[in-house]
């Protein structure tokens, strides 16, 4: 909508509010909106500061992609390259402040619940998809029932999993394709019943896979792969083998209205290629900063007030191999090998200092993480490391740290293990498997010993999803096969608090009972850094790392 | 045809048809003469003559050196151990400390250079001599029996060679996968059993071409026809004219191949920690953040490796001179 | 020769059947694509289980191999797991590829045959030398420095040349086909020159010299062509080989090629775009080879095709 309307950009915090009342303020339908709307926000104050530069309106901009590894279908999308075009064409009932990360609801009117189990969601009316219709109840819960049925074979079904049914639904053989938990009441109402107490749920409904489905895609899902539809800020235009094209809606209900015509995923396999381009001024944004063009700042020579960084949701751990019996039944063995790791130093000189060592389970951009679970045992400190290892008794043989060798670990898995080698004298070797799927497989098959890697992206910002799905008992990603009643029940309880702190407290409890056990020594918290040509501007990247489609602009 | 061809062809029959007491007499050609002293004896004395042949020598015997005894040239230096490593000194340039600098990891380059000279020299010689045996000896079948043994094996190369590095790499590798405690023979072992397997075809196709060439000259012809057994054939006439091309390639090859390992390390299919190599070396160094915030990372072993293809080359052009009774 | 191009043309069904075999068990052997393709979190088992039935990985390989085959049969190389028809990617980044090895055969022929007579015809000469220092620091710099630095110098600094060729056009390719050359530059360069001097010693060309025709005609028309066929042997068999193993300079200047792709399939095991590319693959090396058994011919009327 609105293609020479002008919006009023801010250079922080002030945006997505400056975002909501121009939305707000204007019928999406209406196209008169007048030429230079200046923003009126919903009872909060305007930052003066945020009125500096004025965001223009239209131009078209490429930025870099990866080739997705399934059709930009939100179910079944579990990865980052089909993930960030879907972001751009999706809306869902919430979505995060990309400052922030706080849920803001979207397409949701109000999502309510008295008990943690039985939500109500209301939709705003009139939300619409790229193809016209609107967005209505039904597109939820269809969309969510076709994720979850066993015959689609949904990559996304896993997150279904918090809904009555679900478990039932993804058994082998089912045939069910209706969610117990979902009920459509009126076409912009339906009700969720969850399988237990969910405090978060709002906050996971942000999360792409919850996002609704046009009644098109129901019809033939084949003619939707080749062109997907949403009711997001972007529609799908075109693809190719170098580009995925998407344009600017002009009907968009939401209010994260988009300044740019055309946005280009161009398609990069190597991220220094990508790097090159926008230096030379041809790419206008690239997510990833190479990381030896850290070194020495020298990303920062290259690309002068044209970088940006900013914390993540991203999280690196060590796994203590839960079939090493050396590690597993000695906890003062791994609290040794924990402090001989110079965290700092590893970040100082791999990552140019740009990631945060970690103190914690959980990166404090996390709402309620206080990143200090880990104490002592994160410090590094030789003298005491040593000699808390020779108490333990030592580690007899060498030492490994697995890693797969298609990924750049081998970098820092390698210092990782000097550090440990050279603060207790033990022997310590870096060992890499074949690629990332052998990698997965031996852990599946309890075949590594020793140490191993492991990374976490957030899948939404809440403390909640950087232990349950980890360290939950019998959690489909728990590496280090952790076991613990009392974190167990103490997650549960969390789940069923009345209010969000209260929810995050104790949250935050259970993960001081990592820290007490120490079944994984975190290591850090990656950032995120971009960069961006000297044409476009209003650059802002969320706590996913993932770019504010709409808010970039280009330069008048 | 045109008249070139038909000059040659006139100069070669010529030479075939008077072969004792010709004008031409003078010419020795490969394989026409059986003379007194034997040519190996020949060539020694020339090769003895030539300083290529000493300087390259030389420095394949530091080299093999450098491989077999890496202390004695790691002894006098500052830093010993290639396996210690100080994070804190990572990517300091050259010093009295540490003659070469340190490398990202704060290892002592000089001493990572000498005993990655090991893990490199095996395989560059080992795979290059694997390529030279198998597809020397395919080429040469294929070339001088022609036929459907051609068919056959060309065909055979062919499908070889169009796997991908990575494919059959990675396929090897999964198959028979490394860990920490797999004998260091071994994973050097199984790094030049897949540049072998994927290698030999360009060597058979060069092989062959040569056999082809020499095949069809005259005297080759009337050898055949005067019934020499074809292993006499193959050793007096068609082996000393396939040697330049092969040896061409396979000197070249041979610092390829020793490149090609840093590939294969990297996609994490080659060389596993803790062995050291240059090629491993190398490709730490190379990406462009590296390259310019350390030049000395790379410099180094590359320095290693071009000595290591200068001295190959320089003795397989020396032999090759000395062989080659017209060169003189 | 009619009868010799037919037998080699009929030769190619039994090798383009054994190669897809060959790549379809390789690729099987592998594993199971759907491993690690859900991140940190293993897949659903509704999902593991919809790509195992789509796929046909759930059946025994044989017959997932005829199955494969019949629909090549009618012309569908199939659809790899995003839904990207093979068919569609190779026609997008066939003539991509064919125009980059184009680019580097042309230059590594140029430069190397012509550094390889300049140090042939004046051994231990400077020049001989100059050739010799330049052909030792292109072995030993790997083409990915060579590339990255290229792109760099040429392409962000100087603006002589695009950065990244992602659209593939002649312009484009030029500095990528030269960094792609390189290496081979250096065995043409030490082919010629050495296939050169060995002919100019040779017995038909000190006739044509006793003969007193003058020594550039000598070169130019005895030698030269004779010194061609190792060469020839060598250019030929790199054009395949440049074709699918242009992985490196591809990813450095994000050229969308042939190479990219195997990588991308294997990596993702993706058994049906690998065998399809691979399987094309072949074909470029059998014509190839075909075509440099007939230059034999031409360039030594002797070397015959019964």
């Amino acid at each position: 909508m609105r293609r020479a309307s002008r919006v009023l950009a801010a250079s922080a915090v002030g945006l997505s509010l400056l975002l909501t009342a121009c939305g707000s303020d204007s019928d999406p339908a209406d196209p008169t909106t007048p030429d230079t709307s200046v923003a009126a926000t919903d009872g909060a104050t305007t930052d003066p500061a945020a009125t500096d530069g004025a965001a223009a309106a239209g131009g078209e901009i490429v930025i870099r992609g990866c080739t997705p590894e399934n059709p930009l279908v939100p179910g079944n999308t579990s990865e980052t390259c089909g993930g960030d075009m879907v972001d751009a064409k999706t809306a869902k009932l919430v979505e995060y402040d990309t400052e922030t990360s706080d849920p803001i609801m979207d397409i949701a009117e109000s999502i309510e619940s008295d008990d943690n189990v039985t939500f109500t969601v209301k939709l705003k009316e009139g939300y619409l998809f790229h193809d016209g219709t609107e967005v209505k109840a039904h597109n939820f819960v269809d969309a969510w029932n076709y994720t979850a049925a066993y015959d689609n074979g949904q990559a996304g079904a896993y997150f279904m999993s918090v809904i009555k049914g679900a478990y039932e639904m993804a058994e082998e053989g089912s045939t069910t394709t209706e969610l117990e938990g979902l009920n459509v009441v009126d076409d912009y109402t339906f009700t969720i019943e969850t399988t237990g107490p969910v405090g978060n749920l709002p906050v996971r409904l942000g999360y792409s896979a919850f996002a609704p489905m046009p009644d098109s895609f129901f019809e033939d899902p084949a003619a939707f792969e080749d062109a997907p539809i949403g009711a997001g800020p972007f529609k799908f235009e075109s693809k190719s083998t170098t580009e995925y094209v998407f344009s600017k809606f002009a009907d968009y209900s939401g209010e994260n209205v988009a300044n740019v015509d055309q946005l280009t995923f161009r398609i990069y396999t190597d991220p220094a290629a990508a790097y090159a381009d926008v230096v030379a001024n041809n790419l206008d944004y690239t997510n990833e900063i190479p990381a030896d063009v850290l070194v020495g700042e020298q990303y920062k020579a290259d690309l002068p007030d044209r970088n940006l960084e900013r914390e993540s949701l991203r999280f690196t751990t060590m796994v203590f191999s839960p079939n090493d019996p050396q590690l597993a039944d000695n906890v003062d063995l791994r609290r040794s090998i924990s402090m001989a790791i110079d965290r700092q130093l590893i970040i100082d000189q791999i990552y140019n200092g740009t990631y945060t060592a970690a103190h914690g389970w959980a990166p404090k951009v996390v709402a309620g993480a206080n990143d200090t679970a880990c104490g002592e045992w994160c410090d590094f400190d030789p003298e005491a490391a040593k000699a808390l290892y020779d108490e333990a008794g030592g580690y007899d043989g060498t030492l490994t740290i697995t890693t797969n060798g298609d990924g750049a670990h081998k970098e820092w898995t390698e210092a990782v293990c000097n550090s440990i080698k050279n603060t207790l004298d033990v022997e310590c070797i870096v060992n890499l498997t074949v690629d990332f799927a052998t990698y997965n497989q031996q852990i599946d098959n309890n075949e590594i010993m020793g140490l191993f890697r492991s990374g976490w992206q957030g899948d939404y910002p809440s403390l909640e999803n950087f232990l349950a799905p980890i360290y939950g008992t019998g959690a489909d990603s728990n590496w280090s096969q952790y076991s613990n009643q009392a974190f167990d029940d103490k997650l549960a309880e969390a789940n069923a608090a009345d209010t969000t702190e209260a929810a995050d407290a104790l949250y935050a409890e259970a993960e001081d009972m990592l820290g007490e056990d120490l079944p994984t020594a975190p290591l850090w918290y990656p950032r995120s850094i971009v960069g961006f040509s000297d044409r476009v501007e209003n650059v802002q990247i969320n706590a996913f790392g993932v770019l504010d489609f709409s808010a970039i602009s280009v330069k008048q | 045809m045109s008249d070139p061809n038909l000059t040659r062809n006139q100069a070669s029959d010529r030479v075939d048809h008077e072969m004792p007491d010709d004008e031409l007499d003078a010419i020795e050609h490969r394989g026409a003469k059986e003379d007194a002293r034997s040519l190996g004896r020949d060539a020694w004395e020339d090769l003895r003559s030539r300083p290529t042949f000493w300087i390259s020598s030389f420095l394949i015997l530091v080299m093999v050196l450098m491989a077999a005894f890496p202390d004695l040239f790691t002894f006098f230096a500052p830093a010993q151990d290639p396996a210690y490593a100080q994070l804190i000194n990572a990517r300091q340039p050259p010093s009295s400390e540490a003659w070469f600098g340190y490398d990202t990891q704060g290892y002592d380059i000089y001493s990572r250079t000498i005993h990655g000279a090991r893990a490199s020299i095996l395989v560059g010689i080992l795979t290059t001599a694997g390529t030279i045996l198998i597809g020397g000896t395919i080429g040469l079948l294929a070339g001088f029996y022609g036929g459907w043994l051609d068919s056959l094996l060309s065909r055979v190369g062919e499908v070889f060679w169009s796997i991908p590095l990575l494919l059959g790499g990675v396929l090897f590798m999964t198959s028979f996968p490394s860990d920490v405690e797999t004998p260091y023979m071994v994973v050097v072992g199984k790094v030049v059993l897949v540049l072998t397997i994927l290698g030999w075809p360009r060597i058979a196709r060069i092989m062959r071409s040569a056999v082809l060439q020499v095949k069809s000259l005259d005297y080759v012809q009337s050898a055949r026809a005067l019934g020499a057994s074809p292993l006499r054939i193959i050793l007096n006439h068609v082996l000393p004219n396939a040697f330049t091309p092969v040896v061409v390639v396979a000197t070249i090859d041979l610092g390829a191949y020793i490149a090609t390992e840093a590939t294969l390390s990297f996609l994490g299919i080659g060389l596993q920690p803790p062995t050291i190599s240059w090629g491993i070396a190398i490709s730490d160094a190379s990406a462009l953040g590296m390259l310019r915030a350390a030049p000395h990372m790379l410099l180094f072993p590359s320095i290693f490796l071009s000595m290591t293809v200068l001295a190959f080359i320089m003795l397989g052009d020396t032999i090759r001179d000395a062989f080659d009774p017209k060169g003189r | 020769m009619g009868t010799y191009v037919l037998r080699r043309v009929l030769q190619m069904i039994p090798v383009i059947i054994g190669t897809t075999f060959l790549i379809y068990w390789m690729v099987f052997s592998l594993g199971d694509p759907t491993v690690g393709r859900c991140g940190e979190r293993p897949c659903p088992e509704a999902y593991v289980a919809r790509i195992h039935q789509e796929y046909n990985l759930d059946k025994p390989l044989p017959e997932q191999y005829v199955r494969y085959m019949a629909k090549v049969a009618q012309g569908d190389l199939g659809t790899s797991f995003n839904g990207n028809e093979v068919i569609d990617q190779l026609g997008d980044r066939w003539p991509v590829t064919l125009k980059l090895a184009t680019i580097a055969i042309v230059f590594e022929a140029i430069i190397g045959i012509a550094a390889g007579l300049l140090a042939g015809l004046r051994r231990r000469s400077f020049w001989d030398s100059l050739v010799f220092v330049s052909t030792l620091v292109i072995i030993s710099i790997p083409s990915f420095v060579l590339g990255s630095v290229a792109q760099m110098v040429f392409g962000v600094q100087l603006s002589w040349f695009p950065v990244t060729a992602t659209q593939g056009t002649w312009e484009q390719l030029l500095l990528p086909g030269f960094v792609l050359g390189s290496l081979s530059m250096a065995y043409i360069a030490r082919l010629t020159r050495n296939s050169l001097s060995e002919n100019l010693s040779a017995d038909y060309v000190r006739t044509a010299k006793a003969k007193g025709l003058s020594s550039g005609r000598v070169v130019g028309v005895h030698t030269f062509r004779n010194s061609l066929i190792p060469v020839v042997t060598f250019i030929g068999a790199d054009f395949g080989a440049l074709m699918g193993g242009a992985l490196v300079t591809e990813r450095i200047f994000n050229i969308p090629g042939i190479g990219g792709y195997i990588f991308h399939s294997i990596t993702t095991k993706d058994a049906t775009a690998v065998v399809g590319t691979i399987t094309l693959l072949v074909l470029v090396f059998l014509l190839m080879n075909l075509i440099v058994d007939l230059l034999y011919g031409a360039l030594d009327p002797r070397i015959a095709h019964e």
